[in-house]
């Protein structure tokens, strides 16, 4: 059927993943977002968390930042930190998390970052579960 | 005239030279496919994230309340150049060319009276570049203990030109990298990265779309534009590693066949005295003979 549409994740070093997808969700910075075939032409951007991707089989990808464009039934994930969770490393999580944390305490940010850091540890504490 | 035992030195010395530049030859194209490989995957990236930029500065309307980041200061005066180059040398033309080209464009700035700032990227551009115009450098990077150039490289770059923007320091900045085109072409390039050049880009993706944005257009752009930035100067890092091993192959390449050549030429003229000194010790032996 054409219920589906085409998926690219690309971050600077490599094209991480291109295939025909259902459904796509996104964490997209004003709240999870659902993109299924023929959304409107779109462009926005993401905060942490996970990108779940439903075609015959399901896959997560965890991100931190990244920029999002949909038209033409191509959905376009620019993003320098996406993870497959398949193999996403558990001591690595933990890691990430700790680091995270202990940046909860910094001063320095603006509310703009404080947002996207909880999120980021939301995410993580979920992954580590 | 040498005498044999020179002209044996000699041989085996370039022959030793030869061994070296061989084995850099063979060490730089090992690399190349590395690099290329790098190269060629990172270019969708950077194209991609210049196309949605494009997409949204149409949609921007009001030019004053744009950000500074796409349409500039709105003045002229003050320049920022980065000169990226390779840390390594014994890459024939691959590091002078991108200072030529560089060169040629301070020479054009300071000329027209305006203010020039530079930051070097890459230790032997910064050799070539501190001779003339050592006093208008005012940072410069290496990178010459990382063994694969990644992103966060580019982005300390990135953030470094950023914040000097934001301290009111340039107006303009251009980037000066050489353009892997294949393995025996490099194009030294400059591209100016501040203001955002929106003219070079292929008007054949511009398909007109009323996107929908989420947040507004502005907070997008304030997002995505330092991300551009150092986007593009991974791209142009990306591209210099692997011209900088195409250019040391060629190079070397040369190198190695001039040494076959001398080592050949060399060889005759050894041969040639040799062979003379040996007919001299017949004739004094013949003559010899004959006087007797």
């Amino acid at each position: 059927m054409t219920d589906m549409f085409t998926i690219e994740i690309i971050s600077p070093d490599q094209s991480i993943l291109k295939q025909e997808v259902d459904e796509v969700t996104i964490p997209s910075y004003e709240g999870q977002m659902g993109i299924l075939n023929n959304h409107i032409p779109l462009i926005t951007f993401l905060r942490p968390g996970i990108i779940t991707i439903k075609a015959k089989a399901e896959k997560k990808f965890y991100v931190e930042d990244g920029t999002v464009e949909f038209s033409n039934n191509n959905l376009l994930i620019l993003t320098s930190t996406a993870r497959d969770l398949a193999n996403f490393d558990k001591a690595l999580v933990n890691d990430l998390l700790k680091k995270t944390e202990s940046q909860l305490n910094n001063t320095n940010f603006t509310d703009k970052d404080r947002y996207k850091i909880s999120y980021k540890i939301e995410t993580l504490r979920e992954i580590s579960q | 005239m040498p005498s044999l035992d020179d002209l044996k030195k000699r041989i085996k010395s370039v022959k030793s030279t030869q061994k070296i530049t061989k084995a850099m030859k063979m060490v730089a194209a090992a690399k190349l496919r590395k690099a290329q490989e790098s190269a060629e995957k990172g270019r969708p990236y950077s194209q991609k994230m210049q196309n949605i930029i494009l997409n949204l500065t149409k949609s921007i309307n009001d030019p004053h309340n744009a950000p500074r980041l796409l349409v500039g200061t709105g003045e002229d005066k003050k320049y920022l150049c980065v000169v990226l180059t390779a840390d390594r040398g014994l890459c024939g033309g691959f590091n002078s060319n991108i200072c030529k080209l560089a060169k040629t464009n301070f020479k054009k700035i300071l000329s027209e009276g305006k203010e020039l700032n530079i930051i070097t990227v890459g230790s032997k551009g910064h050799d070539q570049i501190k001779r003339e115009y050592g006093k208008y450098v005012i940072k410069k990077f290496s990178f010459k203990d990382k063994k694969n150039i990644s992103f966060n490289e580019a982005d300390e770059v990135g953030k470094e030109i950023i914040s000097l923007f934001n301290q009111n320091k340039f107006d303009k900045c251009i980037i000066f990298y050489n353009n892997f085109k294949n393995v025996i072409t490099q194009i030294p390039q400059a591209q100016q990265i501040i203001p955002a050049e929106t003219k070079n880009l292929k008007e054949g993706n511009n398909q007109n779309f009323s996107y929908e944005f989420e947040p507004e257009e502005d907070e997008i752009l304030e997002d995505l534009l330092p991300k551009n930035i150092s986007t593009q100067v991974f791209k142009a890092l990306l591209e210099n590693a692997a011209s900088e091993q195409g250019s040391r192959m060629t190079a070397m390449d040369n190198a190695t066949r001039n040494a076959g050549d001398l080592v050949d030429k060399l060889t005759i003229d050894y041969n040639r005295s040799r062979q003379a000194s040996i007919t001299k010790e017949l004739i004094e032996i013949i003559s010899g003979a004959e006087s007797l």
